[in-house]
Protein backbone atom coordinates (compact mmCIF):
# COMPACT_ATOMS: atom_id res chain seq x y z
CA UNK A 1 0.00 0.00 0.00
CA UNK A 2 1.34 3.38 -0.96
CA UNK A 3 2.67 5.30 1.81
CA UNK A 4 0.59 8.62 0.82
CA UNK A 5 -2.85 6.38 2.10
CA UNK A 6 -4.01 7.15 5.43
CA UNK A 7 -7.35 4.84 5.08
CA UNK A 8 -7.98 1.90 2.41
CA UNK A 9 -11.00 0.49 2.28
CA UNK A 10 -10.98 -2.81 0.86
CA UNK A 11 -14.41 -5.05 -0.52
CA UNK A 12 -16.55 -3.70 2.15
CA UNK A 13 -20.18 -4.47 2.74
CA UNK A 14 -22.49 -3.42 5.46
CA UNK A 15 -25.64 -4.61 6.43
CA UNK A 16 -27.99 -2.41 8.90
CA UNK A 17 -29.72 -4.88 11.76
CA UNK A 18 -32.99 -6.26 10.75
CA UNK A 19 -32.40 -4.76 7.37
CA UNK A 20 -32.76 -7.31 4.43
CA UNK A 21 -30.43 -6.22 2.56
CA UNK A 22 -26.77 -4.48 2.86
CA UNK A 23 -26.44 -0.85 2.31
CA UNK A 24 -23.15 -1.10 0.80
CA UNK A 25 -21.84 -3.50 -1.27
CA UNK A 26 -17.97 -4.08 -2.10
CA UNK A 27 -16.54 -0.80 -1.14
CA UNK A 28 -13.20 0.02 -2.49
CA UNK A 29 -12.08 3.59 -1.48
CA UNK A 30 -8.62 4.81 -0.92
CA UNK A 31 -8.32 7.84 1.53
CA UNK A 32 -5.42 9.97 0.84
CA UNK A 33 -3.66 11.58 3.76
CA UNK A 34 -3.96 15.18 4.26
CA UNK A 35 -5.94 15.22 1.06
CA UNK A 36 -9.78 16.41 1.47
CA UNK A 37 -12.02 13.68 -0.11
CA UNK A 38 -15.40 14.50 -1.02
CA UNK A 39 -18.22 11.26 -1.59
CA UNK A 40 -21.40 12.65 -3.29
CA UNK A 41 -24.74 11.06 -4.35
CA UNK A 42 -28.57 11.06 -4.22
CA UNK A 43 -30.69 10.66 -1.10
CA UNK A 44 -30.23 6.97 0.30
CA UNK A 45 -27.22 5.53 -1.44
CA UNK A 46 -25.13 4.90 1.10
CA UNK A 47 -22.40 8.00 1.26
CA UNK A 48 -23.61 8.80 5.34
CA UNK A 49 -23.56 4.89 6.48
CA UNK A 50 -20.17 4.51 5.02
CA UNK A 51 -18.90 7.60 6.75
CA UNK A 52 -20.20 6.01 10.13
CA UNK A 53 -18.79 3.00 9.69
CA UNK A 54 -15.16 4.80 9.40
CA UNK A 55 -14.88 5.18 12.67
CA UNK A 56 -17.55 2.31 14.13
CA UNK A 57 -20.27 4.98 15.21
CA UNK A 58 -22.58 2.45 13.71
CA UNK A 59 -21.67 -0.02 16.80
CA UNK A 60 -23.43 2.06 19.07
CA UNK A 61 -26.68 0.16 17.90
CA UNK A 62 -25.94 -3.36 18.13
CA UNK A 63 -26.58 -5.96 15.27
CA UNK A 64 -24.92 -3.95 12.76
CA UNK A 65 -22.92 -6.95 10.04
CA UNK A 66 -19.58 -5.47 8.86
CA UNK A 67 -17.82 -7.61 5.74
CA UNK A 68 -14.60 -6.54 3.81
CA UNK A 69 -11.73 -4.25 5.86
CA UNK A 70 -11.20 -0.65 6.77
CA UNK A 71 -7.43 -0.81 6.88
CA UNK A 72 -6.37 2.59 9.05
CA UNK A 73 -2.53 3.68 9.00
CA UNK A 74 -0.74 3.33 11.98
CA UNK A 75 1.19 6.69 12.23
CA UNK A 76 3.91 4.99 14.95
CA UNK A 77 4.54 1.58 13.30
CA UNK A 78 3.69 2.65 9.86
CA UNK A 79 1.42 -0.15 9.50
CA UNK A 80 -1.91 -0.76 8.74
CA UNK A 81 -4.28 -2.11 10.83
CA UNK A 82 -8.11 -3.21 10.22
CA UNK A 83 -10.38 -1.41 12.24
CA UNK A 84 -12.84 -3.22 11.73
CA UNK A 85 -11.36 -5.88 14.28
CA UNK A 86 -11.78 -3.67 16.87
CA UNK A 87 -14.10 -5.16 19.68
CA UNK A 88 -12.85 -4.02 23.11
CA UNK A 89 -14.41 -0.46 24.43
CA UNK A 90 -10.86 1.06 25.09
CA UNK A 91 -10.09 0.41 21.56
CA UNK A 92 -13.18 2.02 20.04
CA UNK A 93 -12.18 4.56 22.22
CA UNK A 94 -8.93 5.00 20.88
CA UNK A 95 -9.89 4.85 17.25
CA UNK A 96 -12.55 7.44 17.58
CA UNK A 97 -10.19 9.67 19.23
CA UNK A 98 -7.77 9.37 16.08
CA UNK A 99 -10.92 9.60 13.31
CA UNK A 100 -12.94 12.45 14.76
CA UNK A 101 -16.21 13.44 13.28
CA UNK A 102 -18.46 16.46 13.29
CA UNK A 103 -21.93 16.01 12.46
CA UNK A 104 -25.13 17.68 10.05
CA UNK A 105 -26.72 19.77 13.06
CA UNK A 106 -23.81 21.26 15.34
CA UNK A 107 -24.14 19.13 18.59
CA UNK A 108 -22.56 21.76 21.31
CA UNK A 109 -22.66 19.41 24.57
CA UNK A 110 -25.05 21.79 27.38
CA UNK A 111 -22.07 23.20 28.97
CA UNK A 112 -19.69 26.02 28.17
CA UNK A 113 -17.60 26.77 25.62
CA UNK A 114 -14.18 26.24 27.07
CA UNK A 115 -15.23 22.91 28.52
CA UNK A 116 -16.95 21.83 24.84
CA UNK A 117 -13.87 21.89 23.50
CA UNK A 118 -11.71 20.96 26.62
CA UNK A 119 -14.16 17.71 27.14
CA UNK A 120 -12.35 15.42 24.75
CA UNK A 121 -9.36 16.27 26.09
CA UNK A 122 -10.51 15.71 29.35
CA UNK A 123 -11.93 12.72 28.23
CA UNK A 124 -8.33 11.80 26.85
CA UNK A 125 -6.89 11.98 30.12
CA UNK A 126 -4.90 15.27 30.12
CA UNK A 127 -5.64 17.00 33.56
CA UNK A 128 -2.64 19.71 33.53
CA UNK A 129 -4.65 22.87 33.27
CA UNK A 130 -2.19 24.97 31.62
CA UNK A 131 -1.77 21.81 29.22
CA UNK A 132 -5.79 21.83 28.87
CA UNK A 133 -5.96 25.71 28.47
CA UNK A 134 -3.33 25.74 25.94
CA UNK A 135 -4.87 22.92 23.94
CA UNK A 136 -8.07 24.50 23.61
CA UNK A 137 -6.85 28.03 22.68
CA UNK A 138 -5.02 26.45 19.77
CA UNK A 139 -7.75 24.38 18.55
CA UNK A 140 -10.03 27.38 18.94
CA UNK A 141 -7.79 29.49 17.10
CA UNK A 142 -7.11 26.95 14.28
CA UNK A 143 -11.03 26.34 13.91
CA UNK A 144 -11.36 30.47 13.07
CA UNK A 145 -13.92 30.65 16.10
CA UNK A 146 -11.12 32.52 18.55
CA UNK A 147 -12.09 35.79 18.09
CA UNK A 148 -15.33 35.55 18.74
CA UNK A 149 -15.55 33.62 21.58
CA UNK A 150 -12.16 34.33 23.48
CA UNK A 151 -14.39 36.65 25.82
CA UNK A 152 -17.24 34.51 26.43
CA UNK A 153 -15.26 31.29 27.22
CA UNK A 154 -17.37 30.69 30.01
CA UNK A 155 -20.36 31.18 28.77
CA UNK A 156 -23.21 28.29 27.44
CA UNK A 157 -22.35 27.24 24.15
CA UNK A 158 -25.95 26.95 23.19
CA UNK A 159 -25.69 30.97 23.20
CA UNK A 160 -23.93 30.87 19.97
CA UNK A 161 -25.10 31.15 16.11
CA UNK A 162 -25.66 27.78 14.80
CA UNK A 163 -22.35 28.69 12.09
CA UNK A 164 -19.96 29.59 15.50
CA UNK A 165 -21.63 25.82 16.73
CA UNK A 166 -20.24 23.88 14.19
CA UNK A 167 -17.18 25.63 14.31
CA UNK A 168 -17.00 24.89 17.93
CA UNK A 169 -17.75 21.40 17.38
CA UNK A 170 -14.98 21.02 15.00
CA UNK A 171 -12.91 22.77 17.53
CA UNK A 172 -13.60 20.27 19.40
CA UNK A 173 -12.54 17.68 17.58
CA UNK A 174 -9.55 19.52 16.26
CA UNK A 175 -8.04 19.44 19.90
CA UNK A 176 -7.77 15.95 20.32
CA UNK A 177 -5.37 16.23 17.24
CA UNK A 178 -7.59 13.20 14.50
CA UNK A 179 -5.62 11.77 11.91
CA UNK A 180 -8.49 11.73 10.03
CA UNK A 181 -11.85 14.31 10.08
CA UNK A 182 -15.24 12.25 8.99
CA UNK A 183 -17.52 15.68 8.06
CA UNK A 184 -21.29 14.75 7.94
CA UNK A 185 -23.35 17.16 5.76
CA UNK A 186 -21.30 20.00 7.74
CA UNK A 187 -22.85 22.69 6.25
CA UNK A 188 -26.42 21.73 5.24
CA UNK A 189 -27.64 23.30 8.23
CA UNK A 190 -25.87 26.63 8.02
CA UNK A 191 -26.63 30.01 6.26
CA UNK A 192 -24.53 30.55 3.17
CA UNK A 193 -22.03 32.79 5.13
CA UNK A 194 -21.41 30.30 8.03
CA UNK A 195 -20.98 27.64 5.26
CA UNK A 196 -18.01 29.71 3.38
CA UNK A 197 -16.32 29.93 6.60
CA UNK A 198 -16.68 26.62 7.29
CA UNK A 199 -15.09 26.12 3.81
CA UNK A 200 -12.45 27.76 4.53
CA UNK A 201 -11.51 26.00 7.52
CA UNK A 202 -11.87 22.60 5.67
CA UNK A 203 -9.10 24.07 3.23
CA UNK A 204 -6.86 25.46 6.16
CA UNK A 205 -7.52 21.89 8.33
CA UNK A 206 -6.41 19.40 5.85
CA UNK A 207 -2.55 20.92 6.23
CA UNK A 208 -2.74 18.27 9.10
CA UNK A 209 -5.30 16.18 9.12
CA UNK A 210 -7.05 14.05 6.29
CA UNK A 211 -10.95 15.03 5.43
CA UNK A 212 -13.98 13.00 4.35
CA UNK A 213 -16.66 14.90 3.86
CA UNK A 214 -19.95 13.76 2.93
CA UNK A 215 -22.38 16.45 1.20
CA UNK A 216 -25.22 17.48 -1.02
CA UNK A 217 -23.80 19.70 -2.30
CA UNK A 218 -22.00 19.50 -5.69
CA UNK A 219 -20.60 23.22 -6.08
CA UNK A 220 -18.81 22.70 -2.57
CA UNK A 221 -17.45 18.72 -4.00
CA UNK A 222 -15.93 20.58 -6.35
CA UNK A 223 -14.57 23.74 -4.42
CA UNK A 224 -12.97 21.66 -1.45
CA UNK A 225 -12.33 18.01 -2.09
CA UNK A 226 -8.87 17.16 -3.69
CA UNK A 227 -10.63 13.15 -4.80
CA UNK A 228 -14.54 12.71 -5.12
CA UNK A 229 -16.42 9.64 -4.68
CA UNK A 230 -19.86 9.02 -6.47
CA UNK A 231 -22.07 6.55 -4.77
CA UNK A 232 -25.51 5.15 -5.82
CA UNK A 233 -27.57 2.85 -4.26
CA UNK A 234 -24.97 1.53 -1.42
CA UNK A 235 -22.24 0.78 -4.41
CA UNK A 236 -19.28 2.71 -5.07
CA UNK A 237 -19.75 3.76 -9.12
CA UNK A 238 -16.46 6.41 -9.61
CA UNK A 239 -13.48 7.25 -8.00
CA UNK A 240 -11.42 9.66 -9.30
CA UNK A 241 -9.52 13.40 -8.46
CA UNK A 242 -12.29 15.60 -8.30
CA UNK A 243 -11.83 17.53 -11.53
CA UNK A 244 -11.47 14.15 -13.54
CA UNK A 245 -15.50 13.32 -11.98
CA UNK A 246 -16.49 16.75 -12.42
CA UNK A 247 -14.83 17.75 -15.97
CA UNK A 248 -14.38 13.75 -17.78
CA UNK A 249 -16.27 11.27 -15.92
CA UNK A 250 -15.94 7.83 -16.84
CA UNK A 251 -19.19 6.27 -16.54
CA UNK A 252 -22.82 7.86 -17.40
CA UNK A 253 -24.11 7.99 -13.76
CA UNK A 254 -21.72 10.19 -12.54
CA UNK A 255 -22.04 12.47 -15.31
CA UNK A 256 -25.88 12.67 -15.36
CA UNK A 257 -25.89 13.26 -11.56
CA UNK A 258 -22.98 16.24 -11.45
CA UNK A 259 -24.62 17.75 -14.79
CA UNK A 260 -27.95 18.04 -12.30
CA UNK A 261 -29.80 15.60 -14.68
CA UNK A 262 -31.25 13.42 -11.26
CA UNK A 263 -30.47 13.33 -7.92
CA UNK B 1 -69.73 37.13 15.56
CA UNK B 2 -69.29 33.92 17.30
CA UNK B 3 -66.85 32.65 15.09
CA UNK B 4 -65.19 29.43 15.86
CA UNK B 5 -62.02 31.09 16.05
CA UNK B 6 -63.20 33.19 19.22
CA UNK B 7 -65.11 30.66 20.45
CA UNK B 8 -62.02 28.43 20.68
CA UNK B 9 -59.86 31.60 22.27
CA UNK B 10 -62.53 31.60 24.95
CA UNK B 11 -62.69 27.85 25.41
CA UNK B 12 -58.62 27.63 26.59
CA UNK B 13 -58.77 31.41 28.38
CA UNK B 14 -61.52 30.06 30.76
CA UNK B 15 -60.10 26.69 31.28
CA UNK B 16 -56.85 28.47 31.94
CA UNK B 17 -58.72 31.00 34.19
CA UNK B 18 -60.50 28.45 35.90
CA UNK B 19 -57.46 26.45 37.80
CA UNK B 20 -56.42 29.90 38.80
CA UNK B 21 -59.31 30.50 40.12
CA UNK B 22 -59.36 27.32 41.97
CA UNK B 23 -55.97 27.43 43.25
CA UNK B 24 -56.70 30.91 44.81
CA UNK B 25 -60.03 30.07 46.42
CA UNK B 26 -58.39 26.90 48.02
CA UNK B 27 -55.70 29.65 49.58
CA UNK B 28 -58.07 31.79 50.67
CA UNK B 29 -60.47 29.04 51.93
CA UNK B 30 -57.69 27.75 54.22
CA UNK B 31 -56.43 31.12 55.34
CA UNK B 32 -59.98 31.70 56.28
CA UNK B 33 -60.92 28.97 58.36
CA UNK B 34 -57.42 28.78 59.90
CA UNK B 35 -57.51 32.59 61.01
CA UNK B 36 -58.39 31.90 64.46
CA UNK B 37 -55.65 29.60 65.14
CA UNK B 38 -53.14 32.31 63.17
CA UNK B 39 -54.43 34.91 65.60
CA UNK B 40 -54.10 33.00 68.74
CA UNK B 41 -50.42 30.65 67.98
CA UNK B 42 -48.92 33.01 65.20
CA UNK B 43 -45.42 31.60 64.11
CA UNK B 44 -44.95 30.01 67.55
CA UNK B 45 -47.43 27.04 66.31
CA UNK B 46 -44.74 26.22 63.78
CA UNK B 47 -42.12 25.55 66.35
CA UNK B 48 -44.36 24.57 69.36
CA UNK B 49 -44.49 21.04 69.95
CA UNK B 50 -47.59 20.14 72.01
CA UNK B 51 -50.70 19.48 70.77
CA UNK B 52 -54.00 19.66 72.59
CA UNK B 53 -52.24 20.01 76.13
CA UNK B 54 -54.28 21.78 78.91
CA UNK B 55 -52.29 24.35 80.17
CA UNK B 56 -53.55 26.17 83.29
CA UNK B 57 -52.52 29.34 84.47
CA UNK B 58 -53.38 31.28 87.66
CA UNK B 59 -54.69 34.75 87.08
CA UNK B 60 -55.28 36.87 90.48
CA UNK B 61 -58.71 37.53 91.57
CA UNK B 62 -60.09 41.46 91.53
CA UNK B 63 -61.61 41.67 95.46
CA UNK B 64 -65.11 41.53 93.34
CA UNK B 65 -64.48 38.30 92.51
CA UNK B 66 -63.25 37.32 95.25
CA UNK B 67 -66.66 38.40 97.00
CA UNK B 68 -68.71 36.90 94.46
CA UNK B 69 -67.31 33.82 94.80
CA UNK B 70 -66.77 33.61 98.11
CA UNK B 71 -71.60 34.01 98.00
CA UNK B 72 -71.97 32.28 95.49
CA UNK B 73 -69.74 28.69 95.71
CA UNK B 74 -72.42 26.04 95.43
CA UNK B 75 -73.00 27.67 91.89
CA UNK B 76 -69.63 27.69 91.14
CA UNK B 77 -68.58 24.27 91.99
CA UNK B 78 -71.71 22.52 89.16
CA UNK B 79 -70.24 25.19 86.62
CA UNK B 80 -66.81 23.33 87.15
CA UNK B 81 -68.63 19.98 86.78
CA UNK B 82 -69.54 21.39 83.44
CA UNK B 83 -66.14 22.33 82.17
CA UNK B 84 -65.01 18.74 82.63
CA UNK B 85 -67.34 17.92 80.23
CA UNK B 86 -66.20 20.73 78.11
CA UNK B 87 -62.82 19.70 78.68
CA UNK B 88 -62.63 18.70 74.81
CA UNK B 89 -63.36 22.25 73.47
CA UNK B 90 -61.32 24.62 74.25
CA UNK B 91 -62.42 27.17 76.77
CA UNK B 92 -61.59 30.49 74.24
CA UNK B 93 -62.37 32.74 77.09
CA UNK B 94 -60.60 31.08 79.48
CA UNK B 95 -63.05 32.80 82.40
CA UNK B 96 -63.91 29.42 84.06
CA UNK B 97 -62.88 29.37 87.61
CA UNK B 98 -62.12 25.92 89.79
CA UNK B 99 -62.18 25.81 93.63
CA UNK B 100 -58.54 26.13 94.46
CA UNK B 101 -56.59 26.35 97.93
CA UNK B 102 -55.34 29.27 96.90
CA UNK B 103 -58.84 30.68 96.54
CA UNK B 104 -57.27 34.51 95.59
CA UNK B 105 -56.66 33.08 92.44
CA UNK B 106 -58.73 31.99 89.17
CA UNK B 107 -56.97 28.59 87.49
CA UNK B 108 -57.55 29.38 83.71
CA UNK B 109 -57.41 26.24 81.53
CA UNK B 110 -57.10 25.96 77.89
CA UNK B 111 -56.04 23.78 75.42
CA UNK B 112 -52.68 24.60 73.40
CA UNK B 113 -51.77 23.48 69.51
CA UNK B 114 -48.87 24.02 68.27
CA UNK B 115 -47.32 22.23 65.08
CA UNK B 116 -44.23 21.20 65.08
CA UNK B 117 -44.73 17.98 65.20
CA UNK B 118 -46.03 16.66 62.63
CA UNK B 119 -44.47 19.63 60.01
CA UNK B 120 -41.12 17.70 61.18
CA UNK B 121 -42.65 14.68 60.55
CA UNK B 122 -43.86 15.43 56.88
CA UNK B 123 -40.52 17.29 56.10
CA UNK B 124 -38.93 14.00 57.82
CA UNK B 125 -40.53 11.17 55.98
CA UNK B 126 -40.37 13.00 52.64
CA UNK B 127 -36.57 13.64 53.02
CA UNK B 128 -36.27 9.37 53.53
CA UNK B 129 -38.69 9.24 50.49
CA UNK B 130 -36.13 11.37 48.67
CA UNK B 131 -32.68 10.07 49.63
CA UNK B 132 -34.39 6.64 49.46
CA UNK B 133 -36.02 6.65 45.82
CA UNK B 134 -33.67 9.30 43.53
CA UNK B 135 -30.76 7.18 43.23
CA UNK B 136 -32.46 4.34 42.68
CA UNK B 137 -34.71 6.24 40.50
CA UNK B 138 -31.64 7.37 38.43
CA UNK B 139 -30.31 3.80 38.25
CA UNK B 140 -33.73 2.76 36.97
CA UNK B 141 -33.38 5.38 34.14
CA UNK B 142 -30.28 5.31 33.04
CA UNK B 143 -30.53 1.51 32.43
CA UNK B 144 -33.86 1.63 30.25
CA UNK B 145 -32.58 4.76 28.55
CA UNK B 146 -29.12 4.00 27.78
CA UNK B 147 -28.19 0.26 29.17
CA UNK B 148 -31.13 -2.12 28.54
CA UNK B 149 -30.99 -4.36 25.59
CA UNK B 150 -34.34 -3.75 23.21
CA UNK B 151 -36.48 -6.49 24.02
CA UNK B 152 -36.60 -5.44 27.85
CA UNK B 153 -37.29 -1.58 27.54
CA UNK B 154 -40.84 -2.46 26.94
CA UNK B 155 -41.92 -4.91 29.67
CA UNK B 156 -40.02 -3.41 32.68
CA UNK B 157 -41.05 0.20 31.33
CA UNK B 158 -44.59 -0.70 31.63
CA UNK B 159 -44.13 -2.79 34.31
CA UNK B 160 -43.04 0.70 36.07
CA UNK B 161 -46.11 2.78 34.85
CA UNK B 162 -48.20 -0.30 36.15
CA UNK B 163 -46.17 0.28 39.83
CA UNK B 164 -47.11 4.02 39.59
CA UNK B 165 -51.00 3.29 39.32
CA UNK B 166 -50.98 1.13 42.44
CA UNK B 167 -53.51 3.10 44.57
CA UNK B 168 -51.17 4.18 47.70
CA UNK B 169 -53.39 2.18 50.46
CA UNK B 170 -52.35 -0.68 48.67
CA UNK B 171 -48.92 0.32 49.60
CA UNK B 172 -49.62 0.93 53.35
CA UNK B 173 -51.02 -2.47 53.45
CA UNK B 174 -47.91 -4.04 52.27
CA UNK B 175 -45.55 -1.38 54.04
CA UNK B 176 -47.65 -2.28 57.08
CA UNK B 177 -47.64 -6.19 57.13
CA UNK B 178 -44.89 -7.11 55.21
CA UNK B 179 -41.97 -3.89 55.13
CA UNK B 180 -42.35 -3.09 58.63
CA UNK B 181 -40.87 -6.24 59.91
CA UNK B 182 -38.53 -6.04 57.42
CA UNK B 183 -37.24 -2.72 58.11
CA UNK B 184 -37.14 -3.40 62.49
CA UNK B 185 -35.19 -6.46 61.38
CA UNK B 186 -32.55 -4.27 59.90
CA UNK B 187 -32.67 -1.21 61.93
CA UNK B 188 -34.07 -1.85 65.23
CA UNK B 189 -36.66 -0.07 67.01
CA UNK B 190 -40.28 -0.12 66.28
CA UNK B 191 -42.52 -1.65 62.98
CA UNK B 192 -43.96 1.71 62.70
CA UNK B 193 -41.65 4.66 62.46
CA UNK B 194 -40.67 7.16 60.69
CA UNK B 195 -38.01 5.21 58.91
CA UNK B 196 -40.73 2.53 57.61
CA UNK B 197 -42.95 5.51 56.54
CA UNK B 198 -40.53 7.41 54.63
CA UNK B 199 -39.42 3.95 53.00
CA UNK B 200 -42.33 2.92 51.87
CA UNK B 201 -43.01 6.57 50.38
CA UNK B 202 -39.70 6.16 48.79
CA UNK B 203 -40.87 3.05 47.18
CA UNK B 204 -44.02 4.84 46.42
CA UNK B 205 -42.32 7.31 44.40
CA UNK B 206 -40.20 5.80 42.74
CA UNK B 207 -41.96 4.48 39.99
CA UNK B 208 -43.23 7.76 38.83
CA UNK B 209 -40.02 9.70 39.33
CA UNK B 210 -38.55 7.08 37.40
CA UNK B 211 -40.48 7.16 34.37
CA UNK B 212 -40.63 10.56 33.80
CA UNK B 213 -36.62 10.57 34.40
CA UNK B 214 -36.16 8.09 31.90
CA UNK B 215 -38.74 9.89 29.19
CA UNK B 216 -37.17 12.93 29.65
CA UNK B 217 -33.49 11.57 28.81
CA UNK B 218 -34.62 9.90 25.88
CA UNK B 219 -35.42 13.44 24.55
CA UNK B 220 -31.70 13.83 24.38
CA UNK B 221 -30.87 13.70 20.89
CA UNK B 222 -28.93 10.82 19.28
CA UNK B 223 -26.67 13.06 17.42
CA UNK B 224 -25.70 14.54 20.53
CA UNK B 225 -24.72 11.33 22.39
CA UNK B 226 -23.05 10.06 19.08
CA UNK B 227 -21.23 13.05 19.28
CA UNK B 228 -19.56 12.66 22.26
CA UNK B 229 -18.70 8.96 21.47
CA UNK B 230 -17.34 10.25 18.74
CA UNK B 231 -14.95 12.02 21.05
CA UNK B 232 -13.86 8.60 22.63
CA UNK B 233 -16.39 9.05 25.34
CA UNK B 234 -17.64 5.91 27.39
CA UNK B 235 -20.96 5.09 28.05
CA UNK B 236 -20.99 6.53 31.54
CA UNK B 237 -19.15 9.61 30.17
CA UNK B 238 -22.01 10.03 28.32
CA UNK B 239 -24.70 9.90 30.59
CA UNK B 240 -22.78 11.76 33.22
CA UNK B 241 -21.41 14.66 30.53
CA UNK B 242 -24.17 14.82 28.31
CA UNK B 243 -27.74 13.15 28.84
CA UNK B 244 -27.87 14.48 32.55
CA UNK B 245 -27.14 18.09 31.99
CA UNK B 246 -29.33 17.77 28.63
CA UNK B 247 -32.32 16.32 30.76
CA UNK B 248 -31.70 18.25 33.57
CA UNK B 249 -34.99 20.31 34.08
CA UNK B 250 -36.83 17.15 33.25
CA UNK B 251 -35.14 15.59 36.10
CA UNK B 252 -35.14 18.38 38.22
CA UNK B 253 -39.13 18.04 37.12
CA UNK B 254 -39.71 14.80 37.92
CA UNK B 255 -38.02 14.90 41.63
CA UNK B 256 -39.99 18.09 42.13
CA UNK B 257 -43.52 16.09 41.43
CA UNK B 258 -42.18 13.50 43.61
CA UNK B 259 -41.70 15.32 46.63
CA UNK B 260 -45.28 17.08 46.60
CA UNK B 261 -46.70 13.48 46.53
CA UNK B 262 -44.47 12.58 49.05
CA UNK B 263 -45.50 15.67 51.05
CA UNK B 264 -49.06 14.94 50.22
CA UNK B 265 -49.47 11.30 50.89
CA UNK B 266 -51.73 10.29 53.25
CA UNK B 267 -53.17 6.74 53.29
CA UNK B 268 -49.82 4.72 53.28
CA UNK B 269 -48.38 7.29 55.56
CA UNK B 270 -50.95 6.83 58.49
CA UNK B 271 -50.31 3.24 58.24
CA UNK B 272 -47.09 3.51 59.30
CA UNK B 273 -46.09 6.45 60.92
CA UNK B 274 -47.76 5.63 64.34
CA UNK B 275 -49.67 8.93 64.51
CA UNK B 276 -48.29 9.76 67.99
CA UNK B 277 -47.35 13.75 68.61
CA UNK B 278 -43.76 13.25 69.60
CA UNK B 279 -40.65 14.26 68.00
CA UNK B 280 -38.75 11.62 67.09
CA UNK B 281 -35.40 11.32 68.50
CA UNK B 282 -34.03 8.31 65.97
CA UNK B 283 -35.40 7.51 62.55
CA UNK B 284 -37.21 4.44 63.78
CA UNK B 285 -39.00 6.11 66.10
CA UNK B 286 -42.51 6.73 65.72
CA UNK B 287 -44.47 10.26 65.01
CA UNK B 288 -46.58 12.05 62.95
CA UNK B 289 -47.21 13.97 59.60
CA UNK B 290 -49.43 16.61 58.89
CA UNK B 291 -51.51 14.76 56.30
CA UNK B 292 -52.52 11.64 58.99
CA UNK B 293 -52.96 14.55 61.42
CA UNK B 294 -55.65 15.85 59.37
CA UNK B 295 -57.12 12.45 58.30
CA UNK B 296 -57.16 11.47 61.66
CA UNK B 297 -58.91 14.61 63.89
CA UNK B 298 -61.24 16.36 61.56
CA UNK B 299 -63.75 14.11 62.30
CA UNK B 300 -64.23 15.16 65.90
CA UNK B 301 -62.71 18.41 65.81
CA UNK B 302 -64.31 21.94 66.50
CA UNK B 303 -63.45 25.07 67.72
CA UNK B 304 -59.71 25.73 68.41
CA UNK B 305 -59.01 22.35 67.20
CA UNK B 306 -60.59 22.56 64.01
CA UNK B 307 -58.53 26.11 63.40
CA UNK B 308 -55.23 24.33 64.19
CA UNK B 309 -56.20 21.98 61.70
CA UNK B 310 -56.49 24.41 59.08
CA UNK B 311 -53.94 25.66 60.19
CA UNK B 312 -52.07 22.95 59.19
CA UNK B 313 -53.05 22.50 56.35
CA UNK B 314 -52.62 26.00 55.35
CA UNK B 315 -49.07 25.66 55.82
CA UNK B 316 -48.68 22.39 54.12
CA UNK B 317 -50.01 24.16 51.27
CA UNK B 318 -47.87 26.79 51.35
CA UNK B 319 -44.95 24.79 51.92
CA UNK B 320 -45.80 22.68 48.65
CA UNK B 321 -46.26 25.44 46.93
CA UNK B 322 -43.16 26.85 47.86
CA UNK B 323 -40.75 24.55 47.51
CA UNK B 324 -42.43 23.47 43.98
CA UNK B 325 -42.33 27.32 42.74
CA UNK B 326 -38.82 28.13 43.95
CA UNK B 327 -37.44 24.73 42.25
CA UNK B 328 -39.42 25.40 39.12
CA UNK B 329 -38.09 28.81 39.38
CA UNK B 330 -34.48 28.08 39.77
CA UNK B 331 -34.60 25.51 37.10
CA UNK B 332 -36.62 27.38 34.65
CA UNK B 333 -34.39 30.49 34.81
CA UNK B 334 -30.87 28.20 34.37
CA UNK B 335 -32.18 26.98 31.51
CA UNK B 336 -32.65 30.25 29.50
Amino acid sequence: MAKELIMDIKDFSFKYAGAPKPSLVDINLPIYRNKVTAMIGPSGCGKSTLLRALNRIHDLYPGNEYKGEINLLNLETDNFENLLEIKKENEFIALRQRVGMIFQKPTPFPMSIFDNVAYGLKLAGIKDKNIVQEKVENALKGSAIWDEVKDRLKESAMGLSGGQQQRLCIARAVALKPEILLLDEPTSALDPISTGAIEELVSELKKDISIVIVTHNMQQASRLSDYTAFMYIGKLIEYNKTDKIFLNPQEKLTEDYVTGRFG
Amino acid sequence: MFSKEYLFKKVAFSSATLILIILVSIFVMLFISAKPAIEKYGFNFLTDSSWNKTVETKVPLTPQEIKAKKSSKQKINTEEDDSLFADDTPVLGGDEASDNEDSNFNIITKNIFGGFVPIIGTILSALIAMAFSIPIAMGIAVFLSEIAPDFLIKPVGTAIELLAAIPSIIYGMWGLFYFAPLVQKVFGGSQISLLTAGLVLGVMILPFMAAITRDSMNTTPDVLKESAYALGATKYEVVKDVIFPYAKVGIIGSIILSLGRALGETMAVAFLIGSVFKIPHNLTDPTISIPVVLANNFGEASGDMMSSLFFLAFVLFVFSFFTIGIAKFYFLRGRR
